[in-house]
């Protein structure tokens, strides 16, 4: 089983590295003709506008779009996270729109005030050593959105059928448990 | 329990910004145009490397209404430069908010014996070296993510390129070193004997390694990546180019596809002239930037 990572920039191969303790195969994604060949995928952390250009600048706009209408789950991670969403706060602009999510970004703070925390990752770990680095945070969910943990009453990891998302970087940790709940979703969608 | 400064959290924000540039801006106007282009991050200060140089006098850390003024106008990472030893200046950029503070020999060194000691601050440093002895004492003073130095406002690549053939030749050597030669070697380069255990384990340094001092064009960049540079920093070649915004764009593009030639040469079609450079032999010893530091 093929789960790729998007690498036009950001943390690629700290996720290359988890997908491959979870046990599956990863690939680093550059081109849309990589896509076929995926059972799901990694949007990783990063700047968010940086690989939002790159993804409209080499046709991975539609591609990924399809990828979801597809059913193969994708997975952000921090500015992942904000690529997914339907909505970002304080603009009218969004990137794939993909997840019924509102967003806001750098909602704790500067580089100053990144920090790490153990959280309760539902039916992932009750001690999950999330590291954010001027991460997002979601600000409300539609219905079918389910939350999966929360920090200062803040939602900062949650699925919607297919797709998940994390404000936090589970790849900058020896704990493969977030990355094995996502291949297990991989799986189950594989049909 | 809640941490902050961590140095996971400090060296996680470089993981970020791997495959991406970090351009050099002077105002508010120009770090809009870097994050329109795709920078991953900017660097405000008051006059860009080749400015310095021609201008001549101490160069210091930049007035705070620039740094303020470029955070204000933009939402990715903006770092800045604090002389090399002067924690006082570093202090102050963290307190404006600076998101990484560039301990940098661009500025006028303001001690010729130490360092800032990097650990005891909550914001993360970038730091340059010229081989891996450099890069890890850097790192053991807390720096959480290394550059070459280059030869930075002279528009030319040579000493980046030599800087990184240095670095990676030595990570190669130590990598295949057997470990009983490790404590001569950590020895003959300066290196703290851990850091040096882990790149012999790792085959690679514990933070991102940039390249930085002297790129100047789409090719320079994919050049950098190809000998094993993580991301780029692009100084004067941006804004003392003729067309700043393609220039930004093509180099962002040529870092995310440095392997790929036919998107390279489009990218080149048509620039424009990049910034006119200096041969390095037509520097004085004085004028020698990389020198500074140890």
């Amino acid at each position: 089983m093929k789960v790729g990572v998007l690498a036009l920039q950001g943390a690629v191969a700290e996720h290359i590295k988890m997908i491959e303790l979870a046990g599956a195969e990863a690939v680093a994604v550059k081109r849309v003709e990589q896509l076929d060949a995926l059972e799901g995928i990694i949007v990783p952390g990063g700047e968010s506008t940086t690989i939002s250009k790159l993804i409209n600048k080499y046709d991975f706009f539609n591609a990924l779009i399809q990828f979801s209408n597809q059913k193969k789950p994708i997975f952000g991670t921090c500015a992942g996270l904000i690529i997914l969403a339907k909505e970002i706060n304080g603009t009218t602009e969004n990137h794939l729109a993909l997840m019924d999510i509102k967003v806001e970004r750098n909602s704790f703070g500067r580089q100053k005030e990144s920090f790490e925390v153990d959280l309760e990752v539902k039916g992932i770990s009750d001690h999950f050593r999330a590291v954010f680095i001027r991460a997002p945070h979601i600000i409300e969910g539609k219905k079918n959105v389910e939350v999966l943990s929360v920090h200062e009453d803040k939602i900062v990891a949650a699925r919607q059928g297919h797709l998940l998302a994390t404000a936090f970087h589970p790849e900058l940790t020896d704990d493969p448990s977030m990355h094995h709940y996502f291949i297990k979703m991989v799986k189950e969608y594989r049909g | 329990m809640v941490e902050v400064g961590t140095s996971r959290v400090k060296r996680g924000m470089a993981e970020m910004q791997k495959g991406g540039v970090i351009m050099d801006v002077v105002n508010a106007e120009q770090a809009k145009i870097a994050e329109e282009a795709g920078a991953v991050a900017v660097m405000a200060l008051e006059r860009v490397p080749a400015d310095i140089r021609a201008d001549g006098g101490v160069a210091r850390m930049a007035d705070p209404t620039i740094i303020e003024e470029v955070i204000a106008a933009v939402s990715i990472p903006v770092m800045a430069k604090a002389r090399i030893g002067h924690f006082v200046e570093a202090r102050i950029l963290e307190s404006l908010g600076v998101d990484y503070i560039d301990e940098s020999e661009v500025l006028t060194p303001a001690d010729e014996v130490y360092h800032i000691d990097k650990n005891v601050f909550t914001v993360p440093f970038v730091n340059g070296a010229r081989d891996l002895g450099e890069a890890l004492r850097r790192i053991g003073e807390g720096s959480s993510m290394v550059r070459t130095k280059g030869e930075p406002g002279t528009g030319n690549v040579v000493e980046a390129v030599k800087h990184m053939r240095t670095m990676m030749g030595q990570i190669r050597k130590v990598q295949g070193m057997s470990k009983d030669e490790l404590m001569t070697e950590a020895k003959n380069l300066g290196a703290p004997y851990e850091l040096l255990l882990y790149v012999h384990e790792k085959g690679k340094l514990p933070v991102v390694n940039f390249a930085a001092g002297g790129i100047s064009t789409p090719a320079d960049a994919a050049l950098m990546m190809q000998l094993g540079a993580e991301g780029v920093f692009v100084g004067s070649g941006i804004f003392k180019s003729d067309n700043p915004e393609k220039f930004a764009k093509a180099i962002v593009e040529a870092t995310t596809h440095y392997g790929d030639y036919e998107l390279m040469a489009k990218l080149s079609k048509g620039l424009g002239n990049p910034m006119k450079g200096i041969e390095i032999s037509s520097l004085n010893e004085s004028e020698r930037m990389a020198k500074r530091g140890w």
